[in-house]
């Protein structure tokens, strides 16, 4: 399209701006915008850059604790790790692309999310993957969670950082819309953090990466949208990623980082060079101009509109110290990137493109920002279902029970995927995936991180606040049974069509459940995504927050796993007993109800059985630590035995013992112990219910005397995945 | 011990191979830019994984073409060790210093996990530390992994005892459930006529420290620290 093309309300309605919006743009403009202004507009305006449905909300979440550096706003979340050493993490969403084409859809997603986390100074130290499928036996899943994790792994392998942990989950309601949801895990100094906000006027506008094609314009418009029968012909605005590029640009961005070259970069992600100037100005309350004849391009003829819209990947845009330009292009010409001069701040506060001479776009910054729609939706408060009583849910003989729960598709082991990640490169990964949390080691310290990624979205549906609380609980308590200290979240909200409300109203309880567990639990939200409009004919996904939790070890050795590590050492049950069955695996995997309220949280038991938990891990009286989540005690006894080939014998008292044995009550961990009595005695001293449940030691998982081969159990927990797959 | 690290565009192993090399020997290595024509003087040379050039090609055939490679043979030819890891494996084969090539996995996937391995010769300076016949536990992480080489190649290499490492099961028997790849004769490793040059998918460097959860790749880097001083 070239600036020819006369702006008709078509074309106004096709670039997704209300009417209502576009007569914003009017005012802005003083006069009818061009096509190039306009596509300018539309993609600031969107739902993906400019979160105008879920500001509101987004903003009622804690996001300061002391150790907090840098909170949402920026590329990604900065904590501080102490040692001069810091963490930049972020998660976002893909999903979209990765339901038309799985591959490029979710190599590109990791390709994104590496880049925002390189773009502050950090070097990329490990990758999580939250995927989430629709029904198993739906004709297109197979295709998708083959494209995807092969998409996931083809990207993370090339670029040589590890993915070490994530979630797969399948249900019905993502038939038409699955996640993709990637998070990137980057260490920095803390003196070297590069932010995104412009500054000095006539300072230089650089371009570096991959040239500029015209792939993928109009993504963020496209991921602002709901689906339908013929997104299938959306395929060409997904974008193509090249790690290999990737890796290089990491290698050439760090390298220049470590000179004093750099006045600001932000990548070029959603939106492309219109984004990522436009912010860089805007943040600095200056002006900038282009020359779109000195971009990089992938081929010729390219129009202003294609060029500001493309979301051509492995690209980045910077601005220069004065004089710096000769240090800069040496690096990217020893990595064969390209490099260009592409324009200059100014003090104008205006966005002024010129291209064979002319120019083709003039448009005011900060009004374009202030202006940035920003609504209040109209929202309805979820139909919270009832609580369950245990004996409304049926019981099964629990070895059938147990069997069918680690041996199905919800609860079987993932070792297919993550076996298609490397998840070792770079050498500092001390607990691989498949147990509550990934650590790494934080590379020549003793220190570690730990990683996680969490969210129910049957809990949330039934009940969005518990359900939001749930999963920030549940990332803590992941990253506690490692040992770690939480330190802060990353949100990846996924959610349907924010004009329903009852979809708005589950995003409105979600947010505020999440932050009272963030505020009760010191677990700020520093950085995340909110993809909306993630519906297939009207058909909406189960509310999906994706909480992806970073934690701290001072000692990274100290940190435990899964995994039984010797027989005869006592079985100690951390929390209550189990309880709750209603939206329980149990209840939803082997009886198909997804009935009753979720388990509710109980914030303060959390902290203190957590904060036990922990100290009992870092004093070194702690061998192996499980929390108890999907499938409650006995899928986390069998977990525990399977991942060691040790086996256990638990004593089980009280009547519904299936809801004892599988109900998903909140807040409670088991643990193998060398010495239970003094674990016993040091948890009355705390205030924390624990109880002594059995021993470690044999081959068999056994309950009150009867028993189950651990041989049996992990031959069904191993078979569902690469069966299915076959 | 001198050593160095050649460093390819995409190579993404190299500081694992530094840090395993420094850890074990007690001594950094040197890296050595892929555009560099000529080599310091070290008695180990490690071609290391990753995804040189983006494995766009055949796997390491463009970095076989890089202009340290000139270099790297010619210092093999004298008798200086090489160590290929993975993609250095690859780019070795594409170089024509080692027989064979590494073709796409039997299944079609990449695969990331530990694997055991038969030490099928403890007759050269990288597997003196173990035992003939020992089984050792290291991680692969390739989707090229499956070598291939004609009966003769193959034959000539279990006839000069140039097969160093073999796929196989906790007894040591080359199975074919063993095999993750697909390779000839379950083949993991292989040395070249002089056997200072060695090829392996398996990555000794990721095994090299407790905390890693295995230390059965220390044995080789120690092994050429006893041979070379």
């Amino acid at each position: 399209m070239n600036n020819s093309v006369a702006v008709t309300p078509e074309i106004v309605a096709e670039h997704g701006l209300s009417p209502s919006e576009y007569q914003r743009v009017l005012e802005i403009m003083g006069r009818t915008p061009n096509i190039t202004e306009l596509g300018i507009f539309s993609v600031m305006w969107s739902e993906h850059c400019s979160y105008k449905s879920s500001k509101k909300w987004l903003k009622t979440l804690p996001t300061k604790a002391p150790w907090v550096i840098c909170g949402p706003g920026e590329n990604a979340g900065v904590v501080d790790l102490g040692d001069g050493q810091a963490a930049i993490f972020k998660m976002e969403s893909h999903n979209h692309p990765s339901f038309i084409e799985p591959y490029q859809g979710a190599a590109t997603g990791v390709g994104g999310i590496l880049r925002d986390v390189f773009t502050m100074g950090a070097r990329p130290v490990a990758n999580l993957n939250a995927l989430r499928f629709g029904a198993a036996d739906h004709p297109k899943t197979r295709h998708l969670v083959a494209g995807v994790v092969a998409g996931v792994g083809g990207y993370g392998n090339c670029v040589g950082v590890p993915t070490v942990g994530g979630e797969v989950q399948f249900h019905p309601s993502y038939n038409g819309n699955i996640l993709v949801n990637a998070m990137t895990i980057g260490l920095a100094d803390t003196d070297k953090i590069f932010y995104s906000e412009a500054s000095g006027v006539g300072n230089p506008v650089v371009y570096v990466g991959s040239k500029t094609g015209r792939d993928g314009i109009h993504g963020a418009t496209m991921a602002s949208a709901e689906f339908s029968e013929d997104s299938e012909e959306k395929r060409p605005t997904v974008q193509v990623g090249d790690p290999f590029t990737e890796k290089l640009l990491i290698e050439a961005c760090l390298e220049l980082m470590a000179t004093d070259a750099i006045v600001a970069i932000q990548d070029m992600g959603a939106a492309g060079l219109t984004s990522s100037s436009f912010e860089m100005a805007s943040k600095g309350g200056l002006g900038v101009e282009l020359d779109l004849d000195k971009v990089p391009v992938r081929e010729t003829g390219m129009t202003a509109y294609e060029i500001m819209l493309s979301e051509s990947q492995e690209r980045m845009l910077m601005v220069l110290q004065p004089g710096k330009e000769g240090v800069a292009k040496a690096v990217f010409d020893k990595w064969e990137l390209d490099f260009a001069v592409i324009g200059v701040l100014t003090d104008t506060g205006r966005m002024v493109l010129k291209k064979d001479g002319a120019v083709v776009a003039d448009l005011p910054i900060d009004p374009l920002a202030q202006a940035a729609p920003e609504y209040d939706r109209p929202w309805v408060p979820g139909t919270k279902q009832p609580l369950l009583a245990a004996n409304d849910v049926p019981a099964k003989a629990w070895p059938e029970a147990l069997k069918a729960l680690v041996g199905g598709p919800d609860g079987c082991s993932r070792r297919w995927v993550w076996e298609q990640y490397d998840h070792m490169v770079m050498g500092d990964t001390v607990q691989r995936p498949g147990g509550d949390a990934a650590v790494i080691r934080i590379h020549g310290s003793k220190k570690g991180l730990a990683a996680t990624s969490d969210v129910n979205p049957r809990y949330v549906a039934a009940d969005a606040v518990e359900g939001g609380k749930q999963a920030v609980a549940e990332a803590w308590r992941n990253l506690t049974a490692v040992g770690a200290t939480p330190l802060a979240i990353t949100d990846n909200m996924n959610f349907g069509n924010p004009e329903r409300p009852e979809i708005m109203g589950q995003f409105v309880e979600a947010c505020q459940g999440m932050s009272e567990a963030c505020i009760a639990l010191d677990f700020p939200v520093v950085s995340g995504n909110v993809s909306l409009y993630n519906e297939t004919n009207g058909q909406g996904i189960l509310p999906t927050p994706t909480i992806g939790g970073v934690g701290l070890l001072p000692e990274v050795e100290k940190s435990v796993g899964i995994a039984f590590t010797a027989p005869g050492e006592a079985l100690v049950l951390i929390g209550g007993p189990g309880t709750h069955l209603g939206q329980s695996l149990y209840l939803y995997a082997l009886f198909g109800r997804s009935e009753g309220a979720p388990p509710p949280v109980d914030l303060a038991a959390e902290r203190r059985n957590g904060d036990f938990v922990r100290g009992l891990i870092r004093d070194g009286r702690v061998s192996a630590c499980h929390d108890l989540s999907d499938g409650g005690l006995l899928v986390a006894a069998a977990e525990m035995a399977m991942a060691s080939g040790i086996g256990a014998a638990l004593a089980v008292e009280g009547a519904d013992l299936h809801a004892r044995l599988f109900g998903e009550d909140q807040g409670r961990y088991l643990l193998a112990v060398a010495d239970a009595a003094a674990v016993l005695a040091a948890a009355e001293a705390a205030g924390v219910p624990a109880q002594r449940l059995g021993e470690t030691g044999g081959d068999a998982l056994a309950v009150n005397g009867e028993a189950v081969a651990l041989a049996d159990l992990k031959a069904a927990h191993e078979a569902w995945f690469p069966a299915y797959m076959a | 011990m001198k050593a160095a690290v050649i460093v390819f565009p995409g190579s993404n192993c190299d500081r694992d191979a530094a840090t395993a090399l420094a850890h074990v020997t007690g001594r950094a290595p040197v890296m050595v830019w892929h555009r560099e024509a000529d080599l310091p003087e070290v008695d180990l040379i490690v071609v290391p994984g990753g995804f040189s050039y983006g494995d766009y090609l055949r796997s390491g055939a463009m970095a076989a073409h890089s202009p340290i490679m000139a270099a790297v043979k010619a210092r093999a030819e004298k008798g200086v060790r090489v160590l290929g890891i993975c993609n250095g494996f690859q780019v070795l084969t594409e170089a024509g210093m080692l027989p064979g090539v590494l073709m796409r996995n039997r299944k079609l996937k990449f695969i990331c996990r530990d694997v055991l391995l038969k030490v099928e010769t403890s007759n050269s300076d990288f597997t003196a530390g173990y035992n003939a016949g020992q089984v050792i536990r290291i991680p692969v992480a390739h989707h090229d992994g499956n070598y291939f080489a004609e009966a003769a190649v193959l034959d000539r290499l279990e006839d000069e005892d140039r097969v160093a490492f073999r796929y196989c099961d906790a007894e040591g028997h080359a199975t074919a459930e063993a095999n993750p790849n697909g390779s000839q004769r379950n083949i993991a490793g292989i040395l070249s006529e002089k056997r200072n040059v060695l090829g392996m998918m398996p990555h000794p460097e990721r095994l090299a420290d407790p905390l890693l959860g295995g230390t059965d790749g220390v044995p080789m880097f120690r092994a050429l620290l006893k041979a070379l001083g």
